[in-house]
C-alpha cells in the first residue's frame, strides 16, 4: 500500500488527473452547453458579445418563435404517440415470438433468430421506395400508422433476438409445473413469462421509445406534411428555411434535444443496464 | 385429463403467427419487391421495364457509388476505430482508476456524460453542429478568430477538403460514448485479484492493458466493432441534414446515394440496385458477426 511519504503527491497526481477528465466531459458537452446559452441570447446580444459570453438576461424570443413556426406542441404530439405505441406492440410482437422461440424452443429457431437479427440490421433503403408505395396505396402515406406499423415491426426483429436468448434459459421446471397444474399456453406467457422477465420488457420499452424517436429516414419518406412531423424531422426539415437566423438555429438545436435529456434523465438507469445486458446501441 | 410431457413443448407455435404476418408485409415482401425493381427501368409511375442485370452493371462502373462506398469506409475510422479505441482507453481508466480513486458514483457519473450525445437524435446532432461549425458566426471559427488564427477559419462543411473531416468530427462526438458503457459494463467481469497479481508481478500498466484487459473483454470488443461497422453503413440523417452529399459528391454515402435515386433523380430502379448494395454488405458483415461469436463461445467453453 501507499507509505505516507508519498501519499500527498498521490493525492494531488489523482485530484490533477480528475481535473484534467472533468475539462475534457465539459469539451465533450460544450455542445450542449452552448446551444442552451445562446438559445435565450437575443440575435442583438449575440452580435455584440458573440457565442461564448454568457446571457445578460433570459430571452425566450428565439424559444418561442421556433415553436411556434414549427407548431412544436403538435411535433411534440406526434412524436410522443408514434413512439409510445411503437414501444407498446413492439414489446408485445417481440414476447410473442420470443416466448415461442426461446421458451418454446421451436425447430429451426437458430435460423429463425438470424433471420430476425438480419432484419434489424438490414439498411432501411432497401425496404423504402416498396413501404413507400405500400403506404400510399393502402392510402396510410402522411399517417401516423404508417410509421407506427413499420417501426413496431423492425425494433421487435431485435426485441425478439434479445429477449429469446433472455428466455432459453427460463426455467424449465416452472413451465413443467404449471403445464401439470393445466395452464394453457397462453396462460403461462400471461402469468409466468411476461411477469417475471418484466425487467427486460421495461428495458426494451425504454430502448424502443427511444429508438423510435430518434428515427430519420423512413419517417423523412413516410410523413411529407409539417402537421405530421415528428421532432428531429420538424428540426431537420426547417434548418435553412424561413432566413433562419443564429439564434434561431440554436433554438431548434435545443427543442430538438431537450425531451431526450428528459428522457435520459428519468431512465438514465434502465439505459444502462439494458445496454450492457444486450450490447444494444 | 391427463396431460402427456410431451404437450410441454407442444402449441408454440401458434404465438409465432402474428410476428410472421407483420414481417411478410413489413420486411420480407418490400424486400423482394425491392429485389425485382432493381432489374428493372422504372421512375416510380407507369410500368417498370425488365432491363435484367443492366442496373448493377452500372453500378461496378459508377463513379459516384464508389465514392459513396469510399466515404463510408473513411467514416469507419470515426464511427468504429476512434471510439472504439478511445472508448478502451477511457473506461479502463474510468474503471481502474477513477472508481478505485473516487468510487463508483463518480465514474458512474463520467460514463453518462460521455454517453449523453448518443441519446439525442442524429439528425438533431448534426443541426447543432452546424451551427457551432457555421462559417460566418458559429464558435469554432469565432474562437480562432479571437485567437488570432484567422487563417485556420473555414467554411467547414462547404469546403470539399474539409467537409468530410467536419462529419467525422460529429460521428465521432455522437459515438464515443456507447463503447465507454459497454467496456464499462465488460470490465465488471474481471477480477481485481488478477490485476493485482499482475502488478505483484512487476506488470506495468501497458501489459495489463494488452494481455489482461484487452483479452478478457474480447467479446464486447467484437459486438461494438461489428455493430458499429453496421451502423456506419446506414449513416443517413447526419449527412442529409450537415451536406446534403456535397460540395459535389465529396461526403456523399451510399444510403443518401440511395435516397437521392429514388426520391430526388427518381431512378427508382437503379436506387433499389444501390440499396441492395449495401443490404449484401451488410448480411455478410452479420453472417461474419454471428460466426465470430459462436467461435469466441466454443473457445470460452472449451
Amino acid at each position: 500500500m501507499t507509505s505516507i511519504r508519498h501519499l500527498n503527491l498521490h493525492d494531488v497526481t489523482k485530484w490533477i488527473v480528475l481535473i484534467i477528465l472533468s475539462a475534457f466531459l465539459l469539451l465533450m458537452l460544450m455542445p450542449f452547453v452552448l446551444v442552451t446559452l445562446n438559445s435565450v441570447k437575443t440575435e442583438a446580444e449575440f452580435g455584440l458579445y458573440g457565442p461564448l459570453s454568457l446571457p445578460r438576461g433570459l430571452n425566450f424570443t428565439s424559444l418561442i418563435d421556433f415553436w411556434n413556426r414549427v407548431n412544436f406542441t403538435q411535433v411534440l404530439i406526434n412524436s410522443t404517440y408514434i413512439s409510445l405505441t411503437v414501444a407498446i406492440f413492439g414489446v408485445i410482437l417481440s414476447l410473442l415470438n420470443a416466448f415461442a422461440l426461446g421458451v418454446g424452443k421451436i425447430r429451426g429457431r437458430v435460423w429463425i433468430l438470424v433471420f430476425f437479427l438480419m432484419a434489424n440490421f438490414l439498411p432501411q433503403e432497401a425496404l423504402a421506395y416498396p413501404l413507400y408505395y405500400f403506404a400510399k396505396f393502402f392510402h396510410v402515406y402522411d399517417t401516423a400508422l404508417s410509421v407506427i406499423l413499420v417501426f413496431t415491426v423492425i425494433q421487435s426483429a431485435f426485441g425478439t433476438y434479445l429477449l429469446s436468448s433472455v428466455f432459453s434459459a427460463f426455467p424449465r421446471e416452472l413451465i413443467e409445473a404449471a403445464t401439470l397444474d393445466g395452464c394453457s399456453k397462453l396462460g403461462l406467457l400471461e402469468y409466468i413469462v411476461a411477469p417475471l422477465s418484466l425487467p427486460t420488457l421495461s428495458v426494451l420499452f425504454v430502448f424502443f421509445f427511444i429508438w423510435t424517436w430518434n428515427e430519420f429516414f423512413l419517417p423523412l419518406i413516410l410523413l411529407p406534411s409539417n402537421a405530421n412531423q415528428t421532432v428531429p424531422l420538424a428540426m431537420a426539415v426547417n434548418q435553412g428555411q424561413y432566413g433562419m437566423n443564429i439564434t434561431a438555429q440554436s433554438a431548434s438545436g435545443l427543442l430538438g434535444m431537450l425531451p431526450c435529456i428528459i428522457f435520459f434523465l428519468i431512465f438514465q438507469r434502465t439505459l444502462t443496464r439494458g445496454i450492457t445486458a444486450g450490447g444494444i446501441k | 385429463m391427463k396431460k402427456s410431457t410431451s404437450s410441454i413443448d407442444q402449441g408454440y407455435g401458434v404465438f409465432l403467427i402474428p410476428g410472421f404476418i407483420a414481417f411478410l408485409i413489413i420486411i420480407i415482401l418490400p424486400f423482394m419487391i425491392n429485389l425485382g425493381i432493381s432489374f428493372t427501368a422504372w421512375r416510380g409511375i407507369g410500368a417498370p421495364v425488365w432491363i435484367g442485370l443492366k442496373n448493377f452493371q452500372t453500378l461496378i462502373h459508377d463513379s459516384v457509388f464508389w465514392l459513396s462506398f469510399k466515404n463510408d469506409l473513411i467514416l469507419l475510422i470515426a464511427m468504429t476505430v476512434i471510439p472504439t479505441i478511445f472508448g478502451l482507453l477511457l473506461a479502463t481508466f474510468l474503471f481502474d482508476y477513477i472508481t478505485s480513486n473516487f468510487g463508483q458514483s463518480v465514474s458512474s457519473f463520467f460514463r453518462a456524460g460521455f454517453y449523453l450525445p448518443q441519446i439525442i437524435p442524429g439528425a438533431v446532432a448534426a443541426i447543432v453542429w452546424e451551427w457551432i461549425l457555421q462559417p460566418d458566426w458559429g464558435v469554432v471559427n469565432y474562437v480562432l478568430k479571437a485567437v488570432g488564427l484567422s487563417a485556420w477559419t473555414h467554411d467547414w462543411f462547404g469546403d470539399p477538403s474539409t467537409a468530410l473531416l467536419a462529419v467525422m468530427v460529429v460521428l465521432v462526438w455522437v459515438q464515443l460514448g456507447y463503447p465507454i458503457v459497454i467496456f464499462m459494463a465488460a470490465l465488471q467481469r474481471i477480477e481485481p485479484e488478477i490485476l493485482e497479481a499482475a502488478s505483484i508481478d512487476g506488470a506495468s500498466w501497458r501489459q495489463k492493458f494488452y494481455y489482461i484487459i484487452i483479452h478478457l473483454i474480447r467479446p464486447e470488443i467484437l459486438v461494438v466493432v461489428l455493430t458499429t461497422s453496421i451502423y456506419t453503413l446506414k449513416i443517413f440523417g447526419q449527412v442529409y441534414v450537415l451536406t446534403g452529399g456535397g460540395p459535389g459528391n465529396v461526403t456523399s454515402v451510399p444510403s443518401y446515394y440511395a435516397y437521392k435515386q429514388f426520391f430526388e433523380t427518381e431512378q427508382v430502379g437503379y436506387g433499389s440496385a444501390v440499396s441492395l448494395a449495401m443490404a449484401a454488405i451488410i448480411i455478410l458483415l452479420t453472417i461474419v458477426f454471428i460466426n465470430m461469436q459462436s467461435r469466441q463461445e466454443r473457445e470460452e467453453s472449451v
